[in-house]
């Protein structure tokens, strides 16, 4: 035990002693796919900076360059090194920008569903009564539809009344709301079972005894304490978001190609995997994966920690 | 005119078997200052009574009937705004758990700013200054270091005196102190207790204590009220009861107090157990266990089994019993035989 001082930890001490970073030390799946995860969106959001071409320039794209190879096979230009899609685009400067898509409506999709679950879930597990079984109803109603109908219905709707180049612009916004508006009923009921459980406990009885408002104990006092699960389904509706946002758009319902995320490119190249073009799709499918994979891993990671009691097997 | 006042109150919960009536006709008063004790058994009403004073009745409970009033308000109609301000302010709180008290996530600087800063317009630096010199009246050693500290990192008497510093932190009227020191060890109840009673006559504040620790309430209250199966069934100063109890309950409770018996003999109880509440017997709730039921000639008392009893007045105590005379009578007979 080193010195103890009469002055409280700093939050950064009080971190290095935490379990967390104690398990995160240990862990080399964790360190590797954070770092992977940490790679990718710093590539991603530097993409600017990273990229030889800027893909949304179309003055920089030569279309007698198209379907060029990647550099390990034979016939690439060395310009290109991942080689350039159907239109000439080089494939690397179009992945950086795309996982910049992906990333920011995955990110963007979970942000709106957690706010919304977060709120509902907390009015429905504290307040109770009607205020839950309509919430909740609200909930199951909205779970009966999947993300891809919605999407569909919505898509639909928005392009019919304000065109499909008004879609086009807004569709990074479209697909946050969409993909956020779907989800919220796992965050809702998440949190409500945790505040079910923690609404019992005396503190909130005492809190009400204090004479605080209704409001500050539902986020003050009973939300910090349903934060775990609230971060473990987090990393696992991220890379949810992401794989809609790419099943979505290899639907076709997602981000046009002029402007594509991952999931429209693997949607473009799809048509040229027959002809021999396989690095338009397998690519951009690659980073998918991994980006992927990572964050569920990561996810995996943070629910052993956050429940010590979950058998480990 | 009294500083509390409850009269007749009536607590229900309304569950799916029917409606359970977990207090009934309870009345009595507190003055600025003074200490009352109520005991009883678990599920005697004791909490249910703590919390329907601050309306904090959570469903399916609910007041059915009957007034709190404080200095004149009547709280059981009060908007929730109003109680607002009351509660943790004029009135507070100490229960029973001190493990459960605090919120595990904030710190205790934190609760207690929090605490201020509903009821006060005030700086965060100056509700840290009021919170700290609370911490040092309920001794708590280093209390600058407290502040920043997280409850699973205190010990159960400190927190519990942690919730003391809370409860004194507006400088209420009065505080409710539900079984405070029943999770606590041995040692540290009576300097716990100790202190209760210590702050609570520097600063005048009115005590509610409940518990079911007779010798805590001889030795903290001046008056106290026993409650049986949701009726107060005596009450009065507590030095009188204590010495003289005239309720057959009352007179149980005290002869099962472990001095009461005689080394090497077995301690005396009551016998059987409260009945529930759902399924009161007729009458005197207490007559299945009343010793006194049958006359000499060995007949029930046909009224403890039809009527409720009402008070009777005996010294300055009232006991809810049908028998009190009589039973006076029998003990002075006893004295005399002797």
């Amino acid at each position: 035990m080193t010195m103890k001082t009469n002055k409280a930890p700093s939050r950064l001490e009080r971190f290095r002693d935490s379990f967390v970073w104690y398990s995160f030390k240990r862990d080399r799946t964790a360190q590797l796919c954070l770092a992977v995860f940490l790679c990718l969106v710093m590539a991603a959001f530097a993409a600017p900076l990273l990229a030889p071409t800027d893909p949304y320039d179309l003055r920089q794209i030569d279309i007698m360059a198209s379907e060029l190879p990647p550099f390990w096979i034979d016939g690439a230009d060395e310009q290109y090194s991942l080689g350039t899609d159907a239109q000439g685009r080089d494939l690397w400067s179009i992945i950086l920008y795309g996982t910049r898509v992906s990333l920011l409506i995955g990110f963007g999709a979970v942000i709106l569903q957690a706010l919304l679950g977060v709120t509902f879930g907390l009015m429905a597990g504290y307040l109770g009564g009607r205020v839950d079984a309509f919430l909740m109803r609200l909930a199951d109603i909205q779970l009966s539809f999947s993300t891809l109908m919605v999407a569909i219905v919505v898509g639909a709707v928005v392009k019919a009344t304000l065109g499909g180049a008004f879609y086009s612009q807004y569709a990074v916004l479209m697909l946050v709301l969409i993909i956020g508006l779907a989800e919220w009923p796992q965050y809702a009921r998440t949190v409500r079972a945790s505040v079910l459980a923690e609404k019992g406990k005396e503190y909130v009885d005492a809190a009400r005894v204090m004479g605080l408002r209704s409001k500050r104990i539902m986020f003050r006092h009973v939300l910090p304490n349903t934060l775990s699960p609230i971060f473990v389904i987090s990393t696992v509706q991220i890379a949810n978001a992401i794989i809609s946002e790419a099943a979505l758009s290899f639907l076709g319902l997602g981000m046009p190609e002029t402007h594509p995320s991952l999931g429209s490119l693997i949607k473009a190249g799809f048509d040229y995997i027959q002809s021999g073009s396989w690095w338009i799709t397998l690519i951009p499918g690659a980073v998918l994966v991994v980006l992927v994979l990572s964050i569920n891993l990561l996810g995996d990671w943070l629910r052993d920690v956050m429940n010590p009691r979950l058998y480990k097997g | 005119m009294a500083l509390l006042e409850v009269s007749q109150l009536d607590v229900r919960f309304a569950l799916r078997q029917g409606e359970v009536k977990a207090i009934r006709d309870v009345s009595f008063t507190l003055e600025r200052g003074e200490r009352l004790g109520i005991v009883g058994e678990s599920g005697a009403g004791k909490s249910v009574a703590a919390f329907s004073l601050l309306n904090l009745i959570s469903k399916p409970g609910f007041i059915a009937g009957g007034s709190v009033r404080f200095e004149g308000q009547t709280l059981n109609t009060m908007s929730e705004r109003g109680l607002r301000k009351i509660r943790g302010n004029r009135i507070s709180m100490i229960f029973q758990d001190p493990m459960m008290t605090l919120n595990p996530v904030l710190s205790i600087g934190e609760q207690m700013v929090e605490c201020l800063k509903a009821h006060r317009r005030i700086s965060s630096r100056d509700a840290r200054a009021i919170a700290l010199d609370k911490l040092r009246q309920v001794q708590i050693p280093s209390p600058e270091k407290r502040l920043d500290q997280y409850p699973h990192e205190l010990s159960g008497g400190m927190r519990q005196r942690i919730i003391i510093a809370i409860a004194l932190l507006l400088d209420p009227d009065i505080i409710i102190a539900d079984e405070p020191t029943t999770a606590l060890d041995v040692t540290i109840q009576a300097e716990i207790m100790a202190l209760l009673l210590d702050l609570c006559e520097q600063h005048n504040v009115g005590l509610i204590l409940i518990t079911h620790d007779l010798g805590v309430v001889s030795q903290v209250t001046q008056r106290m009220l026993v409650m049986y199966a949701g009726r107060v069934i005596e009450q009065g100063p507590t030095r009188e009861i204590i010495n003289d109890p005239q309720h057959p309950y009352t007179q149980g409770l005290i002869n099962a107090l472990p001095q009461m018996a005689t080394p090497g003999e077995k301690l005396n109880q009551i016998r059987g157990s409260m009945p529930s509440l759902s399924n009161l017997p007729s009458g005197c709730a207490f007559h299945p266990r009343c010793d006194f039921i049958r006359r000499t000639d060995g007949q029930v008392r046909p009224a403890c089994i039809e009527q409720v009893p009402g008070f009777v007045q005996a010294g300055n105590c009232q006991a809810a019993c049908h028998m009190v005379a009589e039973l006076q009578e029998d003990r002075r007979l006893k004295e005399e035989s002797q």
